[in-house]
Order: C-alpha cells, then sequence, then structure tokens
C-alpha cells in the first residue's frame, strides 16, 4: 500500500518535473530531481525486497524493480535533456524521439525490412543452417575435429566484420553482400557449439545404444541430438545479437540508399541524431524481440534440461 | 610426441584451407583475367591465364602469397612514418583498443563490485545489463563519434570509448558471476574470523573471481579490436585498420583490404596470446591448477 502510494507520488513528481522543465522553469528543476531520485531509488530498494518471497505476486514485483528503473532513467533523461537545454546533437530527450519516430514511421519500416527482414534473417539462418550441418560431418570424421576445432576457436577470436568490404566486391551493394557477412559471423558459433553439443551425450547412454546395436544415424537422432539441442541454443542465442550487428556494420561499407546501417551513417553525419536515435530504437527492440523469441523456443524445445527446470 | 600429433590435424586443416584459397583464387579471378587478355588481343592461352590469376593487380580474390607480400610490402619496407605504413594504422588501432580494454574493464570490475554489494541494484540494474546486449552497440558508434566530436573531442578518446562500451558488459557480467564464487565454506570462515566487509573483498572474493576475469578478458580483448576498427568507419577516420578497410573499399583496392584485414587478426591474436600467457602465470603465482 505504502509503495503503490510512493510509486504514484514518484510518477507525479517527474511528471511535474517534466512539465516545467519544457515550460522553461530549469531554476528549481535540480534540486527536486535529486529528492525525486533519492525516493526512486528508496522505491526501486522496497519493490525488490517485496520481490523476494514466493508466489504469483512476489514474482510480478520481481519484474516490476527492473520496468521501475527504467523508467526513472527515461523519466530522468526527459527532464535533465529538457530542462538543461542540452543540444539535440549530443542527446535528444525520449519525447524528440518518440516524434521523430511517428513522423518517419515509413522511412523506418523501409529500412527495417532491407537490414533485418532480408540481410539478417537470411544471413542467420544461412549460417546456423551450414555451422550446423559442418558439425555433423566434421563430428563423423574425428580426424577434421581435432584439426578443425582450433582453426574455428581462433577465427571466432578475429574481427570478422572487416571481412565487409570483401564482401562488398564480391555479392554487390544490395543486402546479399551483408547477409554472406552474417553467415560468415554466424557460422563459427554454430559449429563450435554443435561439435560440443554432440559430444555432450553421457558415456552410459551411448553405450546403451551400442549394446542396443543402434546405428550411427540412430544414436545421432534419438540421443546425440536430443542433448546437444541446448549447445544449440546457446549458439542461436549468440547469433541473434550478433547477426543485427554484422549486417548494420557491413552496411557501414556501402549499401544502396536504404537500410539500417546506411541511414545510422548518413544522417549522423547530417547531424539529424533524432533520426539516428530512432534507428537505434529500432534495431534495439528488433534485438530483443529476437533474442526473446530465440529464447521461448528454447523454452519449449528444451524444457527437460535442469538448466530450464530451475 | 603428443604436441605433434596434436598439431597434424591442425596443419592439415591450414594446408587444406590454403589449398582451397588458391583454387579459389584461380576460380574467382579466371574470367576477368581472361577477358583482359581477350582485350588485349593476346591469344588464349591456359597456363598464361592461369599465371595471370596469380598476380592480378585488383583480384576478386588475392593468392595468398600475394596478401603475404603485400603485408611484408607495408609493415617492414615502408618507412613507419609513412601514410602507407601497415605498422603505423596497425598501431593506431591497437592503441585506441588497449585504452578502451583498459577503460571497460575498469568500469566493468567497478560495476560488478557495486551489484555484488548492494542487493537492490542486482535485482533492477542487471536486466538492463543483460538487456542491452541485444542491443547493436556498434550501431551506436556513429553517434558516439558525432557527439563527442561536437564536444571538440576527436582521435583516441572516441574510438576508446566504444572499445571500452564493448568490453564492458562481457567484465561486468563474468565479475558479477565470479565475485559470488567463492567457496561459501571460505566465505564462513571469514566470518568467524569477523572479516570486514573489504577485507572479505580483496582477500577471498577478488581472488577467486579471478578465472572469470581472465576468460571475459579475452572475450573483451577481441570486442576492443572490433570496436575500435568500427569507430574509424563512419567518420572518414584518416588512419588505422578500420580507415584502410573502407578506403580500400571505395577506392578498388583489394590487397590493401586483405592486408589491413590480416593486420587485424595478427592484433586479435596477439592480444588473446598475451591474455592467456598472463593467466597462465597469475594461475601459477597463487599455486591454482593450470
Amino acid at each position: 500500500m505504502i509503495t503503490a502510494g510512493l510509486a504514484l507520488l514518484v510518477a507525479a513528481g517527474f511528471a511535474v518535473a517534466i512539465a516545467a522543465a519544457h515550460a522553461g522553469g530549469g531554476a528549481l528543476l535540480l534540486p527536486g530531481l535529486v529528492v525525486l531520485v533519492g525516493l526512486a531509488a528508496w522505491l526501486v530498494q522496497r519493490l525488490t525486497r517485496l520481490g523476494e518471497g514466493r508466489g504469483w505476486r512476489a514474482r510480478a514485483i520481481a519484474l516490476l524493480a527492473p520496468l521501475a528503473f527504467g523508467a526513472v532513467l527515461l523519466a530522468l533523461w526527459e527532464a535533465l535533456v529538457v530542462g538543461l537545454a542540452v543540444p539535440m546533437v549530443l542527446l535528444p530527450a525520449p519525447s524528440a524521439i518518440a516524434a521523430r519516430m511517428a513522423e518517419s514511421a515509413g522511412l523506418l519500416a523501409e529500412d527495417f525490412v532491407q537490414t533485418f527482414l532480408r540481410a539478417v534473417l537470411v544471413g542467420y539462418a544461412l549460417g546456423g543452417a551450414l555451422g550446423f550441418l559442418t558439425a555433423l560431418l566434421v563430428d563423423r570424421v574425428p580426424f577434421l575435429r581435432r584439426g578443425l576445432l582450433p582453426v574455428a576457436n581462433l577465427v571466432s577470436a578475429l574481427p570478422v566484420i572487416g571481412i565487409a568490404p570483401i564482401m562488398v566486391m564480391w555479392f554487390g551493394f544490395d543486402w546479399p553482400s551483408k547477409a554472406a557477412v552474417v553467415v560468415v559471423m554466424t557460422f563459427f558459433p554454430m559449429l563450435v557449439n554443435t561439435l560440443a553439443g554432440l559430444a555432450a551425450a553421457g558415456a552410459l547412454e551411448r553405450d546403451l545404444m551400442r549394446s542396443y546395436a543402434a546405428t550411427h544415424a540412430q544414436t545421432l537422432r534419438l540421443l546425440r541430438l536430443p542433448a546437444a539441442l541446448p549447445f544449440v541454443f546457446t549458439a542461436l542465442k549468440v547469433n541473434a545479437p550478433l547477426a543485427l550487428i554484422g549486417a548494420i556494420v557491413a552496411e557501414f561499407f556501402g549499401s544502396p540508399t536504404v537500410g539500417m546501417g546506411f541511414r545510422i551513417t548518413t544522417e549522423a553525419g547530417k547531424l539529424a541524431l533524432d533520426l539516428v536515435w530512432a534507428e537505434i530504437v529500432v534495431a534495439a527492440a528488433a534485438g530483443s524481440a529476437f533474442y526473446g523469441l530465440v529464447a521461448l523456443a528454447e523454452r519449449a524445445a528444451t524444457f527437460w534440461h535442469p538448466s530450464m527446470r530451475a | 610426441m603428443r604436441a605433434r600429433q596434436a598439431a597434424l590435424p591442425v596443419l592439415a586443416v591450414a594446408a587444406a584451407l590454403v589449398a582451397l584459397w588458391y583454387a579459389g583464387a584461380v576460380a574467382l579471378n579466371w574470367q576477368v583475367v581472361a577477358e583482359g587478355r581477350a582485350r588485349g588481343g593476346m591469344p588464349p592461352d591456359a597456363w598464361q591465364t592461369l599465371a595471370g590469376t596469380m598476380s592480378f593487380a585488383r583480384p576478386l580474390l588475392p593468392a595468398p602469397h600475394q596478401v603475404a607480400e603485400e603485408v611484408w610490402r607495408t609493415a617492414f619496407a615502408t618507412p613507419l612514418t609513412s601514410r602507407r605504413s601497415l605498422l603505423l594504422h596497425a598501431w593506431i588501432t591497437l592503441e585506441a583498443a588497449l585504452a578502451g580494454l583498459a577503460i571497460g574493464v575498469a568500469a566493468g570490475v567497478l560495476v560488478a563490485a557495486a551489484i555484488v554489494h548492494v542487493r537492490a541494484l542486482q535485482r533492477s540494474l542487471m536486466p538492463w545489463i543483460i538487456a542491452s546486449q541485444a542491443i547493436p552497440v556498434l550501431a551506436l558508434a556513429p553517434i558516439v563519434i558525432v557527439a563527442l566530436g561536437t564536444l571538440g573531442l576527436e582521435g583516441l578518446l572516441p574510438k576508446a570509448i566504444i572499445a571500452a562500451y564493448l568490453c564492458f558488459f562481457p567484465v561486468t557480467i563474468a565479475m558479477a558471476k565470479g565475485l559470488e564464487a567463492a567457496d561459501p565454506l571460505a566465505r564462513d570462515l571469514m566470518r568467524t574470523y569477523s572479516a570486514s566487509r573489504a577485507q572479505v573483498f580483496w582477500k577471498l572474493r577478488l581472488p577467486a573471481s579471478l578465472p572469470f576475469l581472465f576468460a571475459s578478458l579475452k572475450v573483451a580483448a577481441a570486442a576492443s579490436v572490433v570496436g575500435a576498427i568500427v569507430a574509424e568507419l563512419p567518420t572518414g577516420a584518416q588512419a588505422g585498420l578500420g580507415a584502410r578497410l573502407l578506403a580500400g573499399s571505395y577506392f578498388g583496392q583489394p590487397l590493401q583490404i586483405w592486408a589491413a584485414l590480416v593486420a587485424a587478426a595478427v592484433l586479435s591474436a596477439s592480444l588473446f596470446g598475451v591474455l592467456a600467457a598472463t593467466e597462465r602465470l597469475v594461475a601459477r603465482r597463487m599455486g591454482m591448477r593450470a
């Protein structure tokens, strides 16, 4: 009860502060904000303590604590940027970014289709599939495994993104060259993780399969692939943000006049920072949603694994 | 004997990759070279065309020895002060990567220490740190460069900040885990000694977190090189490996791109090697099983 009242008080306080900042009353702003942030910190701490119990109520409250923290951060950002009249080149206010997003929705959608639906998804699927199939092949040939694994580990420590100009040279300016960069970036994590996963099945279970005279394919299908699934999903989760970064940065090296990376560089050059931030918001939302979907699929596919039952 | 056994498959795979590379160079460059010969009025001759694919100046895929030659020429046969020196550009990138690594690791360890000690921070801040992993941080690079540029900051610092931002997350997350990784028995022992929080931190938590620190440092080192290179892209930077990549891309100089790539790979690999060696040394000094 006290917590709910406090939350309302903090929200109202921030609303007043933001309104005052927009109206130009910056003098009282800073001491007021200090008090508000103090109250908010106390609120977050309270929510944390309330969220530590069991049951659905505690779980809901535990979810509220980070949300409250984020909301406070956003409100503070708005009040400070508007109140102190920070130039937009340095940092636009959240409201300015939101207004820009509404205004340029069509442009943002075009860039999203070009970069995310084409380059990222195609590259992610191809890279993952190739890595997985290569791992199955390498697993059959022990010599290849001993030789290829150190090489794959080395490549994963290299700045793979640098191949973007070469891919542009090979596949042209449009999205296939970006997808190719994503393929190379996502291939090695999938290869390394799948190989580790294929080795994860227990020796006892493997002996059991052998005593049943199971073929290689049967052992693979019934025992080793299911055991490898958590590792495959780890790679899928690692690859999701990697693919987005790869596609965006690859566009820095030349692209048609559409795409998130293209927009970010050209608009940053024109100092239209609100549009750049709008692209970042879209990218962040797409990246989080992508990651979240993969995590949900993982939960559905590997519900039996100990890490999912905690 | 065992070392030789382990090295044989790696060498075989490496040799196969080089052979594949040569085959790819022939296949990819064949058409361009053959067309060039036809335009020049030369008779079609398979051997001559084959030789041409190995020494073409602007190949789709340069042969390995061409890349090696270019690296040698620009790194060691060019004076260090020249704008064409690969070592100069590599050093500029390495400088930014190292500065970023230092800033990012320091910030990451500090935040992790705060998270471990303040429970409210752990519950409220940690989900955001994890969620921010899904944000394409590198896309922020142009913003950071432009914003800092209006403040009059140029050169090393903006690049270092981007590299630091990339290093920050792996270190924070690993250290938040590592600082909690001390043996519960050892923690109980500290309590029976009535050790203060600071004493527990310096004498137990920090040493126990070192394996986590080194594991994340290796990830962060790779990230710092990527960050420094990408930070050199959007500004039209004049120097650094990222600038070499971009210039090579704009002016159609594949050999320059490949040489910059090799330099970037060497930078990453040597940072990784130095960290791995330090880790072994520290582990031995602390009496851990390596």
